[in-house]
């Protein structure tokens, strides 16, 4: 797996082979993983990809059938949960119904040899830094979603945990609350500086709060990277269709740096693919370029607009042409760019694929 | 879309032995611990029990030989005819009527619910026996309404037959009317839609609705009367059954030998009735985890009324078996001095155990609701909520199920078995009252270890992975979280087997010695012994505890609504 970040400091995580069987089943695959100190990390992917199961296995709840997990330089592969360090958040939030905010926070430090008084300011503390601070007196039923997940943050936080493990954290919250707490999850993260791993399977989630993503898929890793380069440089044709928009379109290698598509001959680079062999050229919808008719630009050709669909700040047209078969591709326009160049269904328009946002994948993955 | 990018098989590294951590070793010894209670309890007993059918009386291996023995007495088969014609008659009757009387408590507007479904509540808070002597004074041969049998004895299956329908009667109710309060309002708002009848909602609708609680209902009624004792012993006269069977050969005639071959004959349709029913369960989770719009049941007077007459008539049948033999234990001297007075609850002049049973009984009923809480939640909570020790888990699970399918003449007598030994070290329990707990708690096992299974299943999964992230040990977490949340389920267990300890007779029978005669024993010795009316009265005495019990449970889970409403969603 490719790895960026600092090569200087070790990994403050480090999972290396870890496979987990349930019966007969392979949940994961050989996963290799490094999380640096202080990262946000994001696991994301289909439901039922092996996120939760992945999570688990860091947390000692569900130890992996094989494979190593090190934290801080250390082995924790056969350690149990009480004896790793880490706090955890779930979608239940598993707040204890019986007890006030206040216990459910000092729940943990009760257990530790901490003063009684001192325990009362962390808890204050706690509460303050989540933005609850006059609730600690309510039992979880009488708070909103919201707030039950900032408590169960805070509670999971109480401990000073080295590791901070969120399992889909937001996902039982309406769409509103979830962008606001985002922002704040995120927030807080950068301020305790914690190294974080949080599960989700909402693309927008990660992109949004992920210092780097691990895209899973059926319990393999599929690529690692920062947001920009999941989105922008798609490692497999699975991240490219499962983030964001993906045009696939099937093609075949002719020469270094070219590519046909359907008679047409477009400039891409082919990563040293033998030609003749059998590739599908990806483009995301926002980077197929309009130009005006009289610009010549590489990869450009004339299309006709066959449907375009008013999304409010662009409109999602679909594009088709002789020039490459009968392959229909989703192109964005701008709303400015839609009526300077009085684009409408029916009409031709000449656009262009700029090499450098083309992606191709060997054979034909559609 | 692309399955082609994860070619890479599972490498074959080094498989991961987990650490097992303080709490885990808490847990599994904890939960091995109650498993061997299990095994001591229920397995090994009844093992032992089996091997003595295949023994003679000196304990040498002769194989079939006293079944060929059984099979070839008249006398001895012809009861599992008996038992087999009564169970099924029985079944019908009970299950006809519990449908009606659930049917009219939970989807007509019939009037005085409420007091309906209360009195179906009485057969609940005595021994079963209290049926079979009420039915002695109504209609026995000095009865006042024995002239309505044109002749016919009640002593037989005239007797067991109504005895047994009054005892079962609310074990099936209850079942019936879960299964009809799981209804889906839309399914009849759409049949009235597509305009069809009454009488063709009814069965294209309700009946199917309620079928797996009618099936469930079914079994439990066969299985109750088929190994009951109580009724059969007080009521049966000469008419000879399984249970009764093994009592005679045991107590009547010392034959150890054919009482154990008889227990494996009652055992069998017993573990047939409870495998058959626990499939047919199965397919019912399916139909009940559909989000459904409850059902309010609309005026229709006709309807309504004739309910009204028919729950009228069930429920003054209850009253008429509990008050004759309330008033029966008030009069003097049946049927030549009428004049009430309090002699008959003069335990201490007749043979039977006396006052000291009544409390000894009370004793018994304490410590075993007491203990078999604690174990039987515990048990459920380890087996539930433990991580890891999968394989341990599974089987504790079904060894928890086991004692519902095992009759508590079997278990009693397995137990003299098993604990009378000489070579058993265990065998100074014998004659105590802690094999008195020990087997009552086994006897009533599983339906409290479901009890607690499910309030265990309604909490959040996660409480335990939550707590060991914050290094709490799993007791802390369980006294204080799990505990408080299922307080409620645990009353309800506690309630339980207080009840079915002040009331049972079978498997007790056999273990009490001198020390330690219990209430219903002395209810079904003094019977025994022709003091009829002493034993109506110490069956009232078990009944008004247990409507005490009952009380003080319904307050205390009263007041605990009240003191945790802050925390609990409705
Ligand atoms: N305890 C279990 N027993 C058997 N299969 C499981 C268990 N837990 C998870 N799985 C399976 O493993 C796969 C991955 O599950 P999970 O990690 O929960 O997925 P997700 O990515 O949605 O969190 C799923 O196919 C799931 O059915
Ligand atoms: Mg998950």
């Amino acid at each position: 797996m490719p790895m960026d970040g600092t090569a200087a400091a070790p990994a403050y995580l480090r999972i290396t082979d870890v496979t987990k069987m349930f019966g007969d089943f392979t949940a994961l695959k050989d996963v290799s993983l490094e999380v640096n100190e202080g990262e946000f990390v994001c696991f994301l992917g289909p439901s039922g990809c092996g996120k939760t199961t992945l999570l688990r296995a860091i947390a000692g709840l569900d130890i992996q059938t094989a494979g190593k997990v090190e934290q801080a330089g250390a082995d924790i592969s056969a350690l149990p949960p009480a004896e790793r360090d880490f706090g955890i958040v779930f979608q239940s939030y598993a707040l204890f119904p019986n007890m006030t905010v206040r216990r459910n926070v000092a729940y943990g430090l009760e257990n530790t040899k901490m003063a009684k008084a001192d325990i009362e300011k962390r808890v204050t503390e706690l509460l303050e830094l989540v933005g609850l601070p006059d609730q600690g007196d309510k039992y979880p039923a009488q708070l909103s979603g919201g707030q039950q997940q900032r408590v169960a943050l805070a509670r999971a936080l109480a401990m000073s945990p080295g590791l901070l493990l969120l399992d889909e954290p937001l996902s039982a919250l309406d769409a509103k609350v979830r962008v606001h707490l985002r922002a704040e999850i995120k927030d807080l993260q950068q301020r305790i500086g914690v190294t974080t791993i949080m599960v989700t399977h909402d693309q927008e989630e990660a992109l949004t709060m992920a210092d780097r993503i691990v895209v899973m898929n059926q319990g393999v890793i599929e690529q690692v990277g920062t947001p920009q380069d999941i989105y922008g440089r798609p490692a497999t044709a699975f991240v490219a269709d499962f983030i964001g928009t993906m045009n696939f379109v099937p093609g075949s290698v002719i020469a270094d740096g070219r590519v046909s598509v359907g008679g047409t001959e477009l400039t891409v680079d082919t990563e040293g693919r033998a030609p003749g062999t059998v590739v599908t050229v990806a483009i995301r919808p926002e980077d197929v370029a309009v130009h005006d008719a009289d610009m010549s630009s590489e990869n450009a050709f004339e299309v006709t607009v066959q449907h375009m669909e008013f999304l409010g700040s662009f409109y999602r047209a679909e594009i088709g042409s002789g020039a490459f078969a009968d392959h229909v591709v989703q192109a964005d326009f701008s709303v400015n760019l839609v009526r300077r160049n009085d684009l409408k269904v029916g009409g031709t328009t000449r656009v262009s694929f700029p090499p450098a946002f083309i992606r191709l994948f060997t054979g034909d993955v559609r | 879309m692309s399955g082609a990018a994860t070619a890479a098989a599972a490498a074959p590294g080094a498989r991961i032995k987990p650490r097992m951590g303080r709490d885990d070793w808490i847990m599994r010894g904890a939960m091995v611990a109650i498993g061997l209670f299990l095994v001591l309890g229920v397995l090994l007993p009844l093992y032992t029990m089996m091997s003595k059918s295949l023994e003679d009386s000196d304990g040498a291996f002769v194989g079939l030989a006293n079944y060929v023995e059984y099979f070839s007495t008249p006398a001895l088969f012809y009861s599992i005819y008996n038992s087999l014609w009564i169970s099924v008659l029985s079944t019908v009757i009970v299950l006809v009527t519990a449908f009606i009387y659930g049917y009219a408590l939970t989807r007509t507007c019939m009037p005085f619910k409420g007091f309906f479904r209360m009195v179906t509540l009485v057969p609940l808070l005595t021994p079963s026996l209290l049926g079979g002597i009420s039915l002695v004074y109504w209609f026995g041969n000095q009865g006042v309404a024995k002239e309505l049998l044109l002749g016919e004895s009640i002593y037989g299956p005239i007797g067991i037959v109504i005895g047994s329908s009054y005892w079962v009667f609310p074990h099936a109710l209850m079942i019936v009317i879960t299964a009809l309060a799981v209804t889906d309002a839309r399914l009849y708002e759409a049949a009235e839609a597509l305009r069809a009848s009454k009488v063709r909602t009814f069965f294209t609708v309700t009946l199917p609705g309620a079928k797996y609680g009618l099936i469930s209902a079914a079994f439990v009624i066969f299985t109750l009367v088929f190994t009951d004792f109580g009724v059969p012993k007080v009521i049966g006269g000469s008419y000879n059954m399984l249970a009764t069977d093994i009592y005679k050969q045991v107590i009547g005639q010392q034959n150890f030998q054919m009482g154990a071959v008889v227990s494996v004959v009652l055992l069998i349709p017993a573990v047939l009735a409870f495998a058959v029913d626990r499939l047919v369960q199965r397919k019912q989770v399916a139909l009940l985890s559909a989000r459904a719009v409850p059902l309010v049941p609309t005026p229709e007077p006709v309807r309504d009324w004739s309910m009204f007459a028919f729950c009228s008539v069930v429920a003054a049948i209850i009253i008429c078996m509990l008050g004759m033999a309330q008033y029966a234990a008030l009069v003097t001297f049946w049927p030549y001095n009428l004049e009430l007075s309090l002699n008959n609850y003069n335990f201490d002049v007749m043979d039977g155990g006396g006052w000291e049973a009544y409390f000894n009984s009370i004793r018994m009923s304490l410590y075993t609701a007491a203990a078999g809480t604690l174990i039987i939640f515990f048990g459920a909570y380890l087996m539930e909520k433990g991580r890891g020790f999968q394989g341990g888990r599974t089987a504790f699970h079904m060894a928890a199920i086991v004692p519902l399918a095992v009759p508590g003449m079997v278990l009693g007598l397995s137990y003299i078995f098993f604990f009378n030994s000489p070579h058993n070290p265990l065998n100074g329990i014998y004659g105590t009252m802690l094999i008195l707990v020990l087997v009552t708690v086994v006897h009533f096992y599983t339906v409290s270890h479901l009890t607690a299974v499910t309030a265990l299943k309604q909490m959040d999964a996660e409480f335990e992975s939550v707590s060991a992230s914050l290094k709490a040990p799993f007791y802390r977490t369980f006294l204080r979280v799990t505990v408080p949340v299922c307080m409620p389920a645990i009353l309800d267990i506690s309630m339980y087997l207080f009840l079915n300890a002040m009331t049972t007779v079978s498997a007790v029978v056999f273990l009490y010695s001198s020390d330690t005669t219990l209430a219903s024993v002395a209810v079904l010795n003094m019977d025994d012994a022709g003091d009829i009316a002493p034993a109506a009265a110490m069956a009232m005495m078990i009944a008004y505890t247990c409507a005490g019990a009952r009380l003080l449970h319904a307050l205390l889970t009263r007041g605990l609504a009240r003191t945790t409403q802050a925390w609990r969603r409705r």
